[in-house]
């Protein structure tokens, strides 16, 4: 049944990116930035996609010679040109199966102790059910996070993207106390895995990180431009996350799309804690009709994984 | 003229001349437990805050925990001097020097905490040059700042008349350079009756805006918690709380310094019972305040209990069991008690209580600040037991012995270069004073 659906989607999953990524600009079309895209030193595949420049250009460039780009500092600030991303978790899909985490972990060279994207083991009450929950950043229209830094290194986007600076941030750590949702990491110490990125450092990309500074999930902007979705989008094997765009209505999960607002409708999805008043960019569609029981999200887990959710109100009712 | 007329000077010249070999042990007893607290904070530079118990989900802890202690003390001082001397309280003239002295300099030790805590020190003039007037720790950068400039013309104008006595007092044996010092610090103060009246009024004007200032500061401090979402921060009650809460700790620290220089410099003339039972009165009437706004916070919490404020005092009577009975049960009754019922009250009754009620103030704190970050709103799930309970580590207790160590030396370094106990009053409060007395 899942791959039918995913025949049927296809189409309208290449139209999305094609007319996402033409919608979004809108600017003229001048002589662009096809150096901070293109790696000439890689292999052509034949295959052209369209790029979005950081001045809202659109160019054709060759998916192998793609190369994610790493914008400056001061142009991360502005967010992509007529752009507001919005992310949809479908909880009634997720087992837990940890790609998302893996697959951001390695986008962003973050070490095991830095996950901007953890899965909890949430139930709401005792008698409710229980369900696995990923956590990326919510990007909040209204966020306490950026209100309170002093310094100015976290920032909302025109997009919606909150980012960091880590050239900027002092690492006072308000803004982790500051966010309701537990979302951001400190780096406690160096770590190897900064230094497996050469790149420039660019707040779109949150790598290479820093020590002492604060970093978080942030939206990908740096795979956005090239229209890719995020990490832990594509790579979910249920296709739990989608991700786009509010201003034109669509979601995707690289397989399926969706109509954002009918989704929404029709799920009854909803974002977490809103009684906070945070105004999450983040929509959860309740774990209802679900595809696997909550104990496969245990299967194949490291010791230390599972360990995590030993604790849970859920795990300590089915100890033997 | 008025200056030689009564002298206590000779019997405090010896303090100022003198260090006996228990004073230079004593140096460097707190020389040492600031050279360990040195090498911690090496160790934190070069291995990075790891070596902290601090983790994400308690990202502040016993740092915090001493800035606002610290900051809670010398606020106390301030509010307690600029009250005494207002109100031109009879009896202050031995103590109000140490409540001073207290101010500036838990002043210049609290905010090192904060520094401590954050990841690059590299960049903190970013404060400066990127500041964001939204944010409450640019409010609060903002507010210590003035008070430091507040404290330290107040003192400095209540130090005035003593460094013109030191400066006319032939008979001091003390070196050259010290003289010249006072000389310069005097400021041709020569007590005519036109200095007088300007000292006296430039006085009143700064312990006012002592009084102000630290109100704010403080009230500042608190709103850095409270403006966040963060369950058992989120009060409106916080910023008189946490005021109440300073100036209470700050009258016990300023009893313990009473006891402590009276025994070591031999003031048992200067310093009274009187003076005790005064300020412990004082601290009776802080102690029933703080009682009240701890009651008033966690009751509330309590009896319309959300979900988040349900698990944080489940935390609270758990984990958190001995530290918050002390904190907020026999830190509250204990003044109570000892002050409050006459027979109780002697001096060494009073120094205990306030030693206790030190403590407590400092895991007050304690449990405002880290069972909050341990029960966030997404329940913490790890595996590793040092990211989901916090214990400071020899890194962070060393910084704060290291800090209480500065503390006791910078107060030994002042009572060596003025005497503690302040020489001379103006005329026109003495009348006054003679009065009330």
């Amino acid at each position: 049944m899942e791959e039918e659906l995913n025949k049927d989607q296809k189409n309208s999953r290449r139209q999305f990116l094609k007319k996402g990524l033409i919608a979004g600009a809108g600017v003229a079309i001048g002589s662009g930035l096809l150096a901070a895209y293109v790696d000439t030193n890689a292999a052509e595949t034949g295959e052209k996609v369209k790029v979005l420049t950081t001045d809202g250009e659109i160019m054709e460039v060759d998916r192998g010679l793609l190369k994610l780009p790493r914008v400056s500092r001061e142009e991360s600030h502005k967010g992509i040109p007529g752009r507001k991303f919005v992310m949809v978790i479908d909880l009634g899909k997720c087992k837990n199966a940890r790609k998302c985490v893996e697959a951001c972990q390695k986008g962003h060279h973050l070490p095991q102790s830095q996950e901007f994207m953890k899965v909890y083991l949430l139930q709401d009450s005792e008698k409710t059910a229980p369900y696995w929950f990923p956590k990326p950043c919510f990007h909040c229209d209204n966020p306490l996070c950026v209100s309170v830094c002093p310094v100015g290194a976290t920032y909302k986007r025109s997009d919606g993207i909150v980012l960091i600076d880590n050239e900027r941030c002092i690492g006072c750590k308000f803004c982790m106390t500051g966010c309701p949702y537990s979302t951001r990491v400190f780096a406690w110490k160096h770590y190897p895995e900064f230094d497996e990125d050469k790149e420039p450092y660019s707040p779109e990309a949150s790598s290479p990180g820093k020590e002492g500074t604060v970093s978080k999930c942030d939206f990908c902007p740096d795979l956005i431009r090239v229209g890719k979705i995020p990490y832990c989008a594509s790579a979910c094997p249920m296709g739990v996350i989608y991700f786009g765009d509010v201003d034109e209505d669509t979601v995707t999960n690289g397989t399926e799309t969706y109509q954002f607002s009918k989704l929404i409708h029709d799920r009854a999805g909803y974002r977490y804690l809103e009684t906070l008043g945070t105004r999450p960019c983040v929509y959860y569609l309740p774990p209802v009709d679900r595809q696997f029981e909550v104990d496969r999200g245990f299967g194949d887990l490291e010791e230390s994984v599972k360990d995590r959710y030993k604790d849970t109100p859920y795990s300590k009712k089915n100890k033997p | 003229m008025e200056l030689q007329q009564k002298n206590p000077l000779r019997d405090f010249a010896p303090q100022l001349e003198r260090t006996s070999i228990q004073g230079y042990v004593w140096i460097v007893f707190l020389l040492a437990v600031i050279g360990l607290g040195f090498y911690a904070f090496l160790q934190q530079v070069f291995l990075g805050h790891e070596v902290t118990g601090m983790r994400d989900n308690v990202v502040w802890g016993v740092y915090i925990v001493n800035f606002i202690f610290f900051m809670g003390v010398s606020y106390a001082g301030a509010l307690i001097s600029g009250t005494l001397h207002l109100f031109k309280t009879a009896w202050r003239k031995p103590i109000i020097r140490m409540a001073e002295f207290i101010t500036i300099i838990a002043l210049l030790i609290g905010p090192c905490f904060i520094l401590l805590c954050i990841g690059r020190l590299d960049k903190l003039h970013y404060l400066v040059l990127f500041g964001r007037i939204q944010s409450p720790i640019t409010w609060d950068v903002i507010a210590i700042t003035t008070d430091i400039f507040g404290c330290f013309i107040f003192l400095y104008l209540s130090l005035l008349r003593d460094l013109a006595t030191l400066r006319d007092y032939e008979l001091l044996q003390l070196p050259n350079w010290r003289k010249k010092l006072y000389k310069v610090l005097a400021l041709g103060y020569t007590g005519t009756p036109e200095q007088q009246q300007r000292l006296n009024r430039a006085t009143d004007i700064m312990a006012a805006m002592v009084i102000s200032i630290a109100i704010i500061v403080y009230s500042v401090l608190a709103w850095i918690f409270s403006v966040t979402l963060q369950p058992g921060w989120h009060s409106t009650i916080f910023g008189p709380y946490f005021v109440i809460a300073a100036v209470y700790s700050g009258s016990a620290v300023l009893i313990v310094c009473m006891w402590v220089f009276r025994k070591v410099y031999h003031l048992e003339e200067y310093i009274t019972k009187k003076h005790f039972v005064a300020v412990g009165l004082i601290m009776l009437v802080l102690a029933a305040f703080f009682g009240y706004f701890t009651f008033s916070d966690y009751l509330t919490k309590w009896y319309g209990s959300e979900k988040n404020d349900e698990l944080l005092i489940q935390l609270l009577f758990k984990e958190f069991y001995w530290p918050f009975i002390i904190s907020n049960y026999i830190g509250v009754l204990l003044p109570l008690l000892v002050v409050g019922i006459a027979k109780f009250r002697t001096i060494s009754n009073i120094t205990i209580t306030s030693v206790v009620v030190i403590i407590a103030l400092w895991l007050n704190r304690y449990i405002i600040v880290v069972p909050t970050l341990e029960s966030p709103y997404l329940p913490i799930q790890d595996a590793r037991p040092e990211w989901l309970n916090y214990s400071a580590t020899w890194v962070e207790w060393s910084l704060t012995a290291a800090g209480v160590a500065i503390f006791c030396l910078l107060f030994t370094i002042a009572s060596k270069f003025i005497t503690i106990v302040p020489l001379s009053g103006s005329q026109g409060e003495e009348k006054k004073e003679d009065v009330l007395v």
